[in-house]
């Protein structure tokens, strides 16, 4: 299946939903990401139920803001 | 407000840009920016809008001076380590330009002293670097409806979009949650190049003068994401949600909440 990833085109076999997609991706931190499919931001809880298409355009987007330190 | 002569010098560049010229800097200069956080991001953020003559300037930070700050916060310098942030930032400004009244709060932003806090000014910015902050400077926006400039650095990646409340998606609609405190695995992954730091805030000090002059297109419903490494800026389209837990039509949020912040110890 091709799917644009964070802008690029990519072919990936499979994936039938979301959640294989992150699994595949090694998204090591899905807490920490959102998934816009087609310019709409998806509930997390969507993540399994939502099947992917040919053509689908996906963003992972990353929430940067927790990596305070105490040195 | 009439520019005296010293400004006319002081301002030049932007009195000769179309787009700013006297009435625009006059804008400016009586403008009210609140900048929460005087540490990475808040370092080029506040040496910009104090420059360009940004008339009022608050500094909200609770923090002192620590050596590991100074590889990218460039407002504080060696001599600083131990003092307050907000002194620091204070005086650096002062010496750069004596137009500039700076009001500084020596206190971290909460839940009970937010709101408070943001009162008053027009132009809220972000440059806090904890996601209980940044969670509660968005719903204090949201609810009292403060445009504001929202941004996040780690690694060598920095993101940053702009928040017109009731107008476009707040980071709620991008992110309705904070990640559950036991997992923050940014603590694993943690630090950052400097340098993410100035591209950031000085994107977001932008923001901040193009909203005061109302010139351009903001930096609202779009993310912009950077990638150092692959030295790549990308604009993602962001849509206002409906079911937003904070500016959605049915808010499930309508008082601050203070979450948990997790710190990472850092091990060298």
């Amino acid at each position: 299946m091709r799917l644009t990833i964070n802008g690029k085109e990519e072919t990936v076999s499979d994936v039938v939903n979301i959640a294989d997609l992150l699994k595949i991706r090694g998204i090591e931190t899905p807490e920490m990401v959102s998934v816009e499919l087609n310019s709409e931001i998806l509930n997390r809880v969507d993540f399994e139920t939502t099947q992917l298409k040919e053509n689908d355009q996906i963003e992972f987007l990353f929430f940067m803001g927790g990596g305070q330190t105490r040195g | 407000m009439e520019l005296n002569e010293e400004q006319i010098h002081r301002y030049s560049r932007h009195l000769i840009l179309a787009d700013v010229g006297i009435e625009g800097q006059q804008k400016i200069l009586e403008a009210k920016v609140l900048v929460i956080g005087a540490g990475g991001l808040g370092s080029p953020i506040l040496y910009y809008l104090a420059a360009a003559g940004v008339g009022t300037i608050g500094i909200v930070d609770g923090d002192v001076v620590d050596m590991t700050n100074l590889q990218r916060q460039i407002v504080h310098f060696t001599s600083d380590i131990d003092r307050t942030k907000v002194q620091s930032a204070k005086e650096k400004i002062n010496l750069l330009n004596p137009d500039v009244q700076v009001h500084i709060r020596e206190e971290r932003v909460e839940a009970d002293n937010a709101l408070e806090i943001i009162s008053g000014y027009d132009f809220i910015v972000d440059g806090t670097d904890n996601f209980a902050a940044k969670y509660l400077i968005n719903d204090a926006c949201i609810i009292t409806k403060k445009p504001y400039s929202h941004a996040g650095i780690l690694r060598f990646n920095g993101q940053t979009m702009t928040v017109l409340p009731g107008e476009s998606a707040c980071l709620r609609c991008i992110f309705p949650e904070p990640p559950p405190p036991d997992a923050v695995p940014t603590c694993s992954q943690a630090g950052v190049l400097g340098v993410l730091a100035g591209v950031l805030g000085t994107l977001q000090a932008t923001e901040t003068l193009k909203y005061i002059l109302g010139k351009g297109d903001l930096l609202a419903n779009r993310l912009q994401t950077f990638d150092a490494l692959k030295m790549e800026f990308r604009n993602l389209k962001i849509k206002k949600r409906v079911e937003c837990p904070v500016c959605g039509e049915s808010p499930q949020i309508t008082s601050l909440i203070d979450y948990e912040q997790t710190v990472c110890d850092l091990k060298l």
